[in-house]
């Protein structure tokens, strides 16, 4: 499967004060963190690799020059320090970004993100708000079982974390602000092959096929999006698509084919924050479908799907005419040759199988 | 040291003790929730590092932190009725004895997870430099930790950044059951400062002046930005590493060993010897602890239990200004 960079988005927002619309996530996060360092100097930003050499997905370009050494801090390779720190910052009057160079690398810093940060406003009955959001790309880009892994269970599984899954520029633009200015930790996930640049080593070419419509563009002006409200990136009757991330735009493109061939109208909900998660949008829709998809690229067991897939069974199960599918990885760490990465990403063709198989006619 | 500072220090570390005590007589005698790490035999650290933070001073505490809490001068009332677990506590009832802390004199919180304070601590110092506010952060931490993957990262960033850290390493000879020499192969823990182009410093940590010196130049140093160091005080821990467990692994003979410098006798023969004082002021104060003890108990017994939902509002932070929370209850 190859996929090209979608530059032919078109701007939903032309010309707004003269600024171009920005069209690729990794332009919008930049932009997120610049305006919101801009407006607040408690804004500052720490991890490996992001300041002299400016990210290794080049999400702070031009920040350490713009802002300096010490608002932009390159960290020895420390995840416990890394997140440690941003929480004592976050403590004490700071609102600190840290950068995971992999969320896979979230593991050695699991004690301060869910044992401390997570849990510390918890634990002192309130006397501090911990106002830290840690960034990290996941998703597998032919790099293997430890730089591959959609991690967002973890982090849904351990109360007191926010977690983000911006699919767009346009809502990884709006939700990053939101998350910097929230007083909670957040953490904020963002797919490799969305970003919309090429990782310095030039492997992981992120590029995603025929996004069209569905990836808005940022617009240069200030906007803020709420955490706990899902978008219908495609509005329909009959089966309710949810998904995330890269996972949300292969459901758009099943959506196409399945509209244009089978006339099966699909309605992807993309629920762009897990915690909180928008129940509502999901939970309305698949009454009025009666059928449910959920699409992840993390693994099946105890993962995102089963979750949400629990939810409407819960809430809705007598309004399902068919029985929930799940689409995700199965129970195996990611390999690394393409073929048999690709075997356990779920493809689009996953996807639309799925849709059919609860669609009865 | 002056006359008002010997005394307040010598007022802090009979508060330690008896507070500890009384701890111990109540969980013996009565129904307490959850279990406890008790401080007594180690006052003579928190007090005489704590001895040169101001208020607005930051420290990070540990699973033993009852003596940071009152030496950074938190309310005894309000410690009591933590233990209680009673909506009066410092912590609303949330945190016990294994997480106690008043932020409002400075405190980040006691970690539960051995060693997982350090960052924290320098987080806070990164912020107080960021800042350029002057504060300084004493980072208390156990031997154990110091075999922590956590020690080496917050040391090496503290290093490296040169930040207003003090780490404090108690050393009180045994991580729960484990003699630190069989699990440390360094004599002193403050050796390893050198890898983090930080001073290191042993000091007796029974003797309150030694630690109150050691801390000054410390806590002058950070404040001055000139960077961490690691003081290791040598200390011992009376009681068993929680509750009621009964420290089987170590002899009488070496407890009482340790006993004989205990930090409380130490100085108040020094306070005596000096003429800085008479014995009747200390009985003073001795008298006015037990008091004071007495009044938190109360205090503590009278407040209002929590109700079995009260958690839910400490969960997240919710913020009105802009919208974050959309979430609704199912």
């Amino acid at each position: 499967m190859s996929y090209v960079l979608a530059n032919e988005v078109r701007p939903i927002f032309p010309g707004v004060l003269g600024l171009m619309p920005v069209k690729k996530i990794v332009d919008a996060l930049n932009q997120a963190l610049r305006e919101e360092m801009d407006r607040d100097e408690r804004v500052v930003l720490l991890g490996e690799d992001i300041g002299v050499f400016e990210g290794s997905y080049r999400v702070t370009e031009g920040l350490h020059a713009q802002f300096g050494e010490e608002r932009v801090r390159d960290t020895p390779i420390s995840e416990i320090a890394i997140i440690g720190a941003a929480l004592g910052a976050a403590l004490t009057g700071l609102r600190p970004v840290a950068e995971i160079q992999f969320n896979d690398f979230l593991a050695c810093g699991m004690d301060q993100l869910c044992n401390q940060a997570a849990k510390i406003r918890f634990m002192l009955g309130g006397q501090v708000t911990v106002p830290m959001v840690v960034r990290a790309p996941y998703g597998a880009t032919g790099r293997a079982a430890q730089h591959s892994q959609s991690l967002e269970a973890w982090f849904v599984h351990t109360p007191g974390l926010k977690v983000v899954m911006p699919s767009t520029p346009y809502d990884a633009k709006g939700l990053l602000k939101t998350a910097i200015r929230d007083d909670n930790p957040v953490l904020f996930l963002e797919h490799k092959l969305l970003y919309g640049a090429t990782s310095p080593g030039g492997k992981a070419q992120t590029a995603v096929q025929e996004l069209g419509e569905v990836f808005t563009p940022a617009p240069d002006e200030e906007y803020l999006l709420p955490f706990g409200a899902a978008d219908v990136k495609r509005p329909g009757s009959d089966v309710t698509v949810v998904a995330t991330g890269m996972m949300l735009h292969k459901s758009i493109k099943a959506a196409r084919e399945l509209a244009g061939a089978d006339g099966i109208e699909c309605e992807v909900i993309d629920p762009r924050t897990l915690v909180p998660l928008d129940r509502e949008t999901i939970i309305d829709s698949v009454k009025k479908t009666g059928r449910l998809v959920v699409v992840s690229e993390d693994v099946m067991s105890c993962g995102v799907t089963a979750e949400i897939s629990a939810l409407v069974a819960e809430h809705a199960l007598f309004y399902l005419d068919a029985p929930i599918r799940r689409v995700a990885v199965p129970d195996t760490p990611i390999p690394f040759a393409p073929v048999m990465e690709q075997a356990v990403i779920p493809q689009i063709g996953d996807i639309i199988e799925a849709v059919k198989s609860v669609v009865y006619r | 040291m002056e006359r008002e500072t010997a005394l307040l220090l010598y007022r802090r570390m009979v508060q330690i003790r008896k507070f500890e005590e009384k701890l111990y007589q109540l969980f013996l005698t009565r129904p307490m929730p959850g279990s406890m790490h008790q401080y007594n035999g180690q006052e003579a650290v928190a007090v005489g590092v704590c001895a040169h933070l101001n208020r607005d001073d930051f420290i990070t505490s540990t699973h033993r932190g009852h003596g940071h809490c009152i030496a950074k001068g938190a309310s005894i009332r309000a410690l009591m009725a933590e233990m209680f677990a009673k909506t009066t506590g410092c912590c609303r009832a949330m945190g016990g004895s294994m997480h106690i802390a008043d932020y409002s004199v400075g405190m980040l919180g006691a970690m539960g997870i051995v060693g997982s304070g350090m960052p924290v601590a320098v987080g806070a110092a990164w912020s107080s430099q960021y800042r350029r506010s002057g504060q300084v952060v004493a980072c208390f931490f156990g031997d154990g930790a110091a075999n922590e993957g956590a020690f080496h990262e917050a040391l090496n960033l503290a290093g490296v950044w040169k930040l207003p850290v003090v780490f404090v390493c108690e050393n009180n000879v045994y991580g729960f059951s484990t003699h630190y020499r069989r699990v440390t192969p360094v004599e002193n823990i403050a050796d390893r400062a050198a890898s983090y182009g930080m001073p290191g410093v042993v000091v007796d940590g029974m003797d309150l002046r030694a630690v109150f010196d050691e801390a000054a130049t410390a806590v002058d140093r950070a404040r001055k930005g000139e960077g961490a160091t690691l003081i290791e005080c040598k200390t011992y821990r009376y009681m068993g590493h929680s509750r009621f467990e009964k420290a089987a692994y170590r002899s009488s003979e070496e407890l009482d060993e340790w006993r004989k410098r205990d930090p409380l006798v130490l100085f108040r023969d020094f306070l005596l010897g000096s003429e800085l004082v008479d014995a009747g002021e200390l009985e003073g104060i001795d008298a006015d602890v037990d008091r004071e003890i007495e009044d938190a108990v109360d205090y503590a017994e009278n407040s209002p239990d929590p109700k079995p939902h009260d958690y839910r509002q400490y969960i997240f932070k919710v913020n009105d200004e802009f919208p974050t929370h959309h979430q609704k209850e199912s």
